[in-house]
């Protein structure tokens, strides 16, 4: 059963002047893993995951997903992708969301984006997502600019996990929101990734919330995956000296 | 699943024949921690460890506190990394070393053949304990309802009152959040089970449940390795002692 990796990049380099981005990153995503990139800021996570996802191309390197080319395709072909396979949830909401479309809206514009035509059951989908994101129902006609933060962000899941996609990025998905706030947030996206089976890349700089979602984890320094594996271990028993920095750093992860 | 250095690991001379069916062996075993943040001082905990369970049987780790039984059991589980050695498990008809498997083996093995009971549980927000108990067996692909109940039942047993199975365990007593972590470790059938100090914050009616749970575990075949600092239930569960020595003179 050696299954083939959903997404899988090669030796990955970009540089900012004389600032290296990435500098020889290899990574793998398997259909149902939840995998985190950790690391601080400046230490190039958020940019592997533009690269990866075809926003931002690298200098050299590859990224295959499931046999198509990320970096050579087309602007269309990864606009398709992003619509149909791929999610992006962005650190902040109004990246992800359209502030003067309804939450309805919001979530029946990807579903139509995929051909979905009759209004009844884009209507009936979106109910049921904002549901799952504990959103009130009620709310469906507002516009996400009345929300909260959290709501916001949870909106933006909704949007996003509506069509079902195999692969989703996640940039610091908590990161702007409060603490008791962010713990709803994780727990929903725990949840609705286990249910789902998705594949998801995480970019996150809070090591507890990595703990609780990610399957595995990649330890990012100066552009370069400096430690990798089983999340736990690599928490646990940390052995690269800046995880062992990381990890002493957080108070009870 | 790829552990391609675990496969054909058994050589025809190494199985010792009184013990043939062994499901976890460990040879060679060596583990340090490399302190890098104290200018890379190097404490050795464990030198050439060579440890095999049979099917059925129950081994006690003994040995002073700071020996490295709780280190061994981390090993043994993959939490963490063994600096020299094998850990071989019989996985389904494979043979893995858990020394070498990546993440995903890890994960696969974890989710059919090895499970963990640690002294404490790791409280998830808002998730109840029935639902914590559920998800290694839905994991499994046992259908929700199916390992809802199961969970329900094995929680009952244990004691913990209906009304509290939909709560999350954050503000339950330790023994309440130990008998959740008991039940999550017993609720899927794993073939090697690791038990550390399963009893510690246990009363005495909730510590006969544990001696039966384990007793039934070893009767369908189950490795089990435990640390039980209770001479009592270690007298009555395991069948053997295996010494965990202090390594001498730190280098």
């Amino acid at each position: 059963m050696s299954m083939p990796p959903l997404l899988s990049a090669r030796d990955l380099e970009l540089r900012f002047g004389r600032v290296a981005a990435l500098d020889g990153v290899d990574l793998d995503i398997w259909p149902g893993e939840v995998v985190a990139i950790v690391g601080e800021s400046g230490s190039g996570k958020t940019t592997l995951l533009r690269v990866l996802s075809g926003l931002m191309r690298p200098d050299s390197g590859s990224v295959d997903y499931r046999g198509q080319d990320v970096l050579g395709m087309g602007e269309a072909a990864r606009r398709r992708l992003m619509r149909t396979e791929w999610g992006f949830v962005h650190q902040n909401p109004r990246d992800g969301l359209r502030m003067a479309v309804s939450a309805g809206g919001n979530i029946g514009e990807r579903l139509m984006a995929i051909g979905a035509r009759h209004y009844g059951n884009i209507r009936a989908e979106a109910a049921n997502w904002l549901g799952r994101v504990e959103i009130d129902a009620a709310r469906m006609d507002d516009v996400p600019a009345k929300f909260s933060g959290g709501m916001q962000q949870r909106l933006q899941i909704a949007r996003t996990l509506v069509t079902q996609p195999k692969l989703v990025f996640m940039d610091e998905p908590t990161g702007g929101l409060d603490v008791s706030v962010q713990a709803r947030l994780l727990d929903l996206i725990r949840a609705l990734v286990a249910d789902l089976g998705l594949a998801v890349l995480i970019v996150t700089h809070d090591i507890a919330a990595a703990r609780l979602l990610a399957h595995r984890m990649l330890v990012m320094r100066e552009g370069c995956v400096v430690e990798q594996g089983l999340t736990d271990r690599v928490l646990d028993d940390p052995q690269h000296p800046y995880t062992q920095l990381l990890v002493s750093s957080v108070l009870a992860a | 699943m790829s552990a391609p250095d675990g496969r054909r690991a058994e050589g025809p001379g190494e199985l010792n024949p009184s013990r043939a069916t062994w499901l976890i062996r460990a040879e060679g075993l060596a583990k340090d921690f490399r302190l890098h943040l104290q200018g890379g001082v190097t404490i050795p905990v464990l030198r050439g460890l060579a440890l095999e369970v049979a099917a059925g049987e129950c081994v006690a780790l003994a040995g002073p506190s700071g020996a490295g039984k709780s280190t061994l059991m981390r090993c043994l589980y993959g939490n963490y990394g063994a600096d020299a050695g094998r850990i071989l498990l019989r996985h389904q008809s494979d043979i893995v070393d858990l020394v070498t498997a990546d993440a995903r083996a890890m994960r696969a093995i974890r989710r059919d053949t090895l499970g963990y009971v640690s002294q404490f549980l790791r409280v998830i927000p808002r998730v109840g304990a029935r639902d914590i108990v559920a998800e290694p067996l839905a994991a499994r692909g046992l259908a929700p309802e199916e390992a809802r109940a199961r969970a329900g039942a094995l929680l009952t047993r244990l004691n913990l009152p209906e009304r509290l199975h939909s709560l999350p365990p954050a503000t339950f007593s330790g023994g309440e959040q130990q008998r959740i972590n008991l039940a999550r470790g017993f609720a899927a059938d794993y073939p090697v089970m690791l038990l550390d100090e399963p009893t510690a914050s246990l009363d005495a009616a909730n510590r006969e449940i544990v001696i039966a749970l384990i007793a039934e575990a070893k009767a369908r075949g189950a490795a089990i390795i435990g640390i039980f600092h209770d001479v009592e239930v270690r007298d009555r569960v395991a069948d053997r002692l295996f010494d965990v020595y202090p390594i001498q003179d730190a280098a």
